[in-house]
């Protein structure tokens, strides 16, 4: 029974780190970019559903809503002050924008709601369901995520497969050059991106906050890193990909912890993460990109 | 002779080491000066050596970053793991070798030993990947270390060194003292480094890693950055240069480890994380990849900026996020090109002007 | 040369930026500050804390706490009059050096050490090289104070946390089987958790689960709570921060698991936490040297709320304590602030290993000339969202 309460407990804290790493991988794969910043903007989505429904009185729905929109937009403005004007300079000139946007939002959130941590209200409510005759207690929580993270993935999947916004993305992401020789807007492909990446954190924001209650300006911090590397881990820029290595990370996670030691899981996380890549250099489902001469 | 030095100075390999070692020697000199003049505020003074520490730092990472080429996130771990050994070396050498300087000396070389396995350690599987996976890769590998370096346990008594994982399962005899204890990490360090040994291992660093940029396994090192087919294609051993360069940036790293541990009584594994790997990497990114003297300016710059803001108090941070973004914006704005374009049109006007003018002549 | 000219500018931008700002800082400092004084009328006082990063909470506490103290003194008037300045540590010990040293360039005379551990060691080792004396309100491990004269603490140490809670457990037989949910990269929770141990074999408690979490995982504890649940532990040890600890007590809640939870000093805090369902911590035990429910800290609690709108937690009960504890010493002492640091560093430590102070968090406490506090612990229950005392 434990085995399955562990792995009940790595599905969930796997789906969320999944949800992220969805907007990482979007981002990576169209603007070839690591935003370091997404974690942040995570933060904020939770800080916003927060404010709507405890100051503001919001029901969840409309508490979530509010995110979404802030999160969006900030997304874009991100995006068209800190990455555009860099878009042909080096890749690492805009990682370091992004460490500093990502200081940013983190201290900007410090001095506006200050650094007390808040503690959060799920916005699923209900009492957990005992399976097995209470030998196994599922939170509704949990079915939430998970369910929201299986549909923002086949979502996406249809999008990027069969809209002609996601086929312009798909062929920014192949060749910025030739997309816009092809007639595509560029910079609106790229801004749209953002949107829907930031759009998904702020999803993830509010379950990472209904799952583990508190929110501080650093909560995005710590779920952003495991998340990139849930991303990489799939192999970074396939949709599926991120799904996989962000349950897979969140699983490993849990097990490492139940059945080997607490105080090395860090360490375990990681050096599986390193086996699999020294065995499948571009992540479970990356594609393989050949040397060109 | 002063021909030949003219040379040197114009060659861009010259030019390069002259500013290195101009910029390292006058701001020593200034300094001292300072302190001697007692200009100096206490806040500065405990400054320079973590400053020291971070030059070195970033100018190790410039090998990896700017002259191989290749994406390191993880560097903060070689400087734990050269903190953390060069604290052992000390306490167990404190009867051995009386003199501090020496002393330092000595566990700086343990340190950067300790770190140059570690480099090899992680620089074999790693260095077999390319691109985000290698970076990821270093990330996981500076966790890693972290993680370790918390559930080491370390002591010292009339026996000898006692060494355990996980749980301290050692008694240690009367008169036996802890060096590392897990998480607790390092306390009552006696200091040894100061801002003369401090500068003395950066202007190492800096003929070393200059030398070896200069020699031909640097240029082996850089055609492995520029071209990796083309450079397997003439018979250069990518991964041996690779791993050279690898080794060497983290056998630095833990030299500076050493001198940051020792400069403060205490130490923690969790100081050494993924934020300090980045803020080396914004002051290699920021003074110019493969830039050996723009790394010593930048760390230095961005080491002394957030205390100089301490002015602005809450607001500090915020801030230093903002010039940061400011900085990168700049850097490679249109108005930095055109600055940069009318500077050298100038430049060239003067030379035309003296061209013409030895014509006239 | 394309970077010589951009490092210039670089570097104008950071000097016109730095112009700018500490112009208008210096501005609203002096609006705000209308006690400041020529230097040698005021003691100044100085600490360093984390005021931004993940620990901000407990460095904006103790500032905030010995602000209050200070005002309420400055108001007063009387003799011994204080300029408070904390500098922002982020709980790094470069930095609280770093803090410390410009402190020091200030023209610190008495100081309030750092409010975490490791950086309070590594300004200790300064204040200590520099005679000036120093009182951590926060600051609980053993090495802050070991071998320095003039280093003293207002909490408790660890050891001693989990010495109390071994004792407390046992003579109220609150359990046969404990676990333990413990933080293995920090120091305050090590340090409590190991002489928790020792303590408990020797009191012949049994210890069945013994289980970490690091800063990096410290949001899923379905693990250690199932390790706990499954062996059988019927109270729950928690030497950690009450921010954690809110999120064991919900996803306990959440499997149905309900052992009785038994906090330590950090645990002080959660029922402040806004918007936390307080239901969930009705009969957790914990440590405290301070109960804001207290009568005889609602004055200090209704100004704390008033001017930085919360409720205030040990940390800046502590630090309160600190500043009025300076107080009472400087009077006995019949210091004047035209005195050097070392000169009051001396007399300071005179009084403090001499002093009795009552505060906040506890009367009749005494120094040893080690620098650590002895006062009574309290342990409490919470029962109805207030602390009962057991």
């Amino acid at each position: 029974m434990s085995f399955l309460n562990h792995l009940i407990s790595g599905i969930s804290l796997g789906s969320i780190y999944a949800i992220i790493a969805l907007g990482y991988t979007m981002v990576y794969g169209i603007a070839k970019m690591l935003n370091f910043a997404h974690g942040d903007v995570i933060m904020v989505g939770g800080y916003m559903c927060f404010c709507a429904t405890i100051y503001l009185g919001w029901p969840a729905w409309a508490g979530i809503a509010l995110a979404i929109a802030v999160c969006t937009v900030l997304g874009m403005a991100i995006e068209r002050l800190a990455y555009k004007p860099l878009r042909m300079a080096p890749s690492l000139a805009v990682l370091i924008t992004a460490i500093g946007v990502s200081y940013l939002l983190q201290n900007a959130a410090l001095l506006i709601w200050g650094s007390s941590p808040k503690m959060f209200t799920s916005v699923v409510g209900g009492q957990p369901i005992a399976l097995f005759g209470g030998q196994i207690m599922l939170a509704p929580v949990t079915l939430v995520t998970v369910l929201s993270c299986l549909v923002i993935m086949a979502a996406l999947v249809l999008f990027t497969g069969h809209t002609k916004m996601g086929t312009a993305m798909r062929a920014v992401s192949e060749d910025k050059g030739a997309a816009q020789l092809m007639g595509i807007n560029v910079n609106t492909t790229i801004s749209m991106t953002f949107a829907i990446g930031s759009g998904l954190a702020a999803v993830a924001g509010v379950l990472l906050c209904s799952a583990y209650p508190t929110l501080m300006p650093t909560t995005g911090a710590m779920p952003g890193i495991k998340a990139f590397t849930a991303a990489v881990f799939g192999g970074i820029g396939s949709i599926p990909g991120a799904f996989v290595g962000g349950i897979l990370l969140g699983v490993i996670e849990i097990f490492a912890k139940a059945y080997i030691s607490t105080q090395l899981s860090d360490a375990i996380v990681f050096a599986v993460l390193i086996v699999v890549l020294l065995v499948k250099p571009d992540g479970l489902l990356g594609k393989r990109v050949s040397e060109k001469v | 002779m002063l021909q030949k030095f003219k040379k040197y100075a114009v060659s861009r390999r010259g030019r390069d080491s002259l500013l290195c070692f101009g910029i390292v020697l006058i701001a020593y000199i200034a300094v001292q000066a300072a302190i001697a003049g007692g200009a100096l505020s206490s806040q500065m003074k405990g400054l320079l050596v973590p400053i020291c520490a971070y030059v070195v730092m970033a100018i190790s990472l410039n090998l990896t970053v700017g002259i191989l080429g290749e994406l390191s996130l993880g560097h903060a771990g070689f400087m734990s793991v050269g903190a953390f050994a060069g604290i052992v070396a000390t306490t167990a050498l404190a009867e051995t070798i009386p003199s501090a300087p020496l002393r330092l000396a000595a566990a700086m070389l343990v340190g950067g030993l300790c770190a140059a396995v570690a480099g090899v350690l992680v620089g074999v599987p790693v260095l077999r990947l390319k691109g985000d996976y290698l970076a990821i890769v270093t990330l996981a590998f500076g966790e890693i270390i972290k993680n370790i370096v918390n559930v080491i346990y370390i002591g010292m008594d009339g026996r000898g060194l006692h060494f355990s994982l996980v749980t301290q399962n050692f008694t240690l005899e009367e008169g036996g003292k802890m060096i590392i204890s897990g998480p607790i990490g390092v306390s009552g360090v006696k200091t040894l480094s100061t801002f003369t040994s401090g500068v003395v291992l950066i202007l190492i660093t800096v003929f070393f890693v200059l030398n070896l940029i200069n020699s031909r396994a640097g240029r082996a090192i850089m055609s492995v950055r520029d071209n990796k087919i083309a450079a397997d294609s003439i018979g250069i051993s990518v991964t041996r240069y690779k791993l050279l360069a690898f080794v060497i940036s983290a056998a630095f790293a833990g030299m500076a480890g050493t001198l940051y541990a020792m400069n403060f009584s205490t130490v923690t594994a969790a100081k050494f994380d993924f934020n300090t790997s980045i803020l080396i990497l914004v002051f290699v990114v920021l003074g110019g990849l493969g830039n050996i003297w723009g790394s010593i300016i930048a760390a230095a710059l961005l080491t002394l900026l957030p205390e100089l803001l301490r002015e602005v108090g809450d607001y500090r941070m915020l801030i230093y996020a903002i010039l940061l973004i400011g900085m990168m914006l700049f850097n490679n704005s249109k108005l930095k090109r055109r600055l940069m374009e009318q500077r050298s049109l100038k430049q060239m006007e003067k030379l035309e002007q003296a061209a013409d003018g030895k014509e006239g002549a | 040369m394309k970077k010589t000219l951009s490092m210039l500018l670089a570097g104008t931008m950071l000097v016109t930026a730095l112009a700018g700002c500490g112009g208008n800082n210096d501005a609203a400092q002096s609006g705000g500050d209308n006690s400041a004084a020529a230097d040698g009328t005021v003691f100044k006082l100085g600490g360093t804390g984390p005021l931004t990063g993940a620990n901000a909470i407990y460095g904006n506490a103790a500032k905030n706490g010995a602000q209050i103290a200070v005002d309420e003194i400055n108001a007063a008037g009387g003799d011994i009059q204080f300029e408070l300045k904390y500098e922002d540590d982020e709980s790094d010990a470069e930095k609280a050096v770093s803090g410390y040293n410009s402190l020091k360039d200030w023209g610190m005379q008495l100081s309030l050490g750092s409010v975490t551990s490791k950086p309070c060691e590594a300004t200790a080792a300064k204040t200590f090289e520099d005679r000036v004396f120093a009182l951590t309100p926060s600051a609980s491990s053993t090495a802050t104070t070991e071998g320095k004269d003039n280093m003293f603490q207002m909490c408790f140490i660890d050891p001693a946390q989990g010495v109390l809670a071994a004792e407390s457990i046992s003579a109220h037989k609150l359990a046969t089987k404990i676990a333990i949910i413990w933080k293995n990269d920090d120091v305050y929770s090590t340090g409590i958790h190991d002489t928790f141990i020792k303590e408990a074999k020797a009191k012949g408690l049994e210890i069945v689960s013994d289980t970490t979490f690091t800063e990096a995982s410290a949001t899923d504890f379905n693990v250690q709570l199932n390790d706990a649940k499954s062996k059988g532990a019927d109270l729950v040890f928690l030497p950690i921060y009450y921010q954690p600890a809110s999120l064991i007590l919900t996803q306990a809640n959440a499997m149905g698991y309900a052992p009785k939870f038994f906090g330590v000093d950090g645990m002080d805090g959660i029922l402040t936490l806004e918007n936390f369902d307080t239901s969930l911590a009705e009969g957790l035990m914990l440590l405290t040297p301070f109960n804001a429910d207290d009568e005889k800290n609602k004055g200090f609690v209704e100004q704390y709320v008033e001017q930085f709108g919360e409720t205030p937690n040990q940390f800046a009960a502590d630090a309160y304590d600190c500043v009025y504890a300076y107080k009472q010493a400087l009077e006995a002492a019949g210091a004047t602030p035209d005195m050097s640091a070392e000169e009051l560093c001396g007399k300071m430590i005179e009084q403090f290993t001499s002093m009795t102070f009552d505060g906040l968090t506890g009367s009749g406490a005494t120094w040893g000339t080690n620098g650590q506090i002895s006062k009574d612990p309290i342990v409490v229950t919470i029962q109805n969202g207030v602390y009962v005392t057991m």
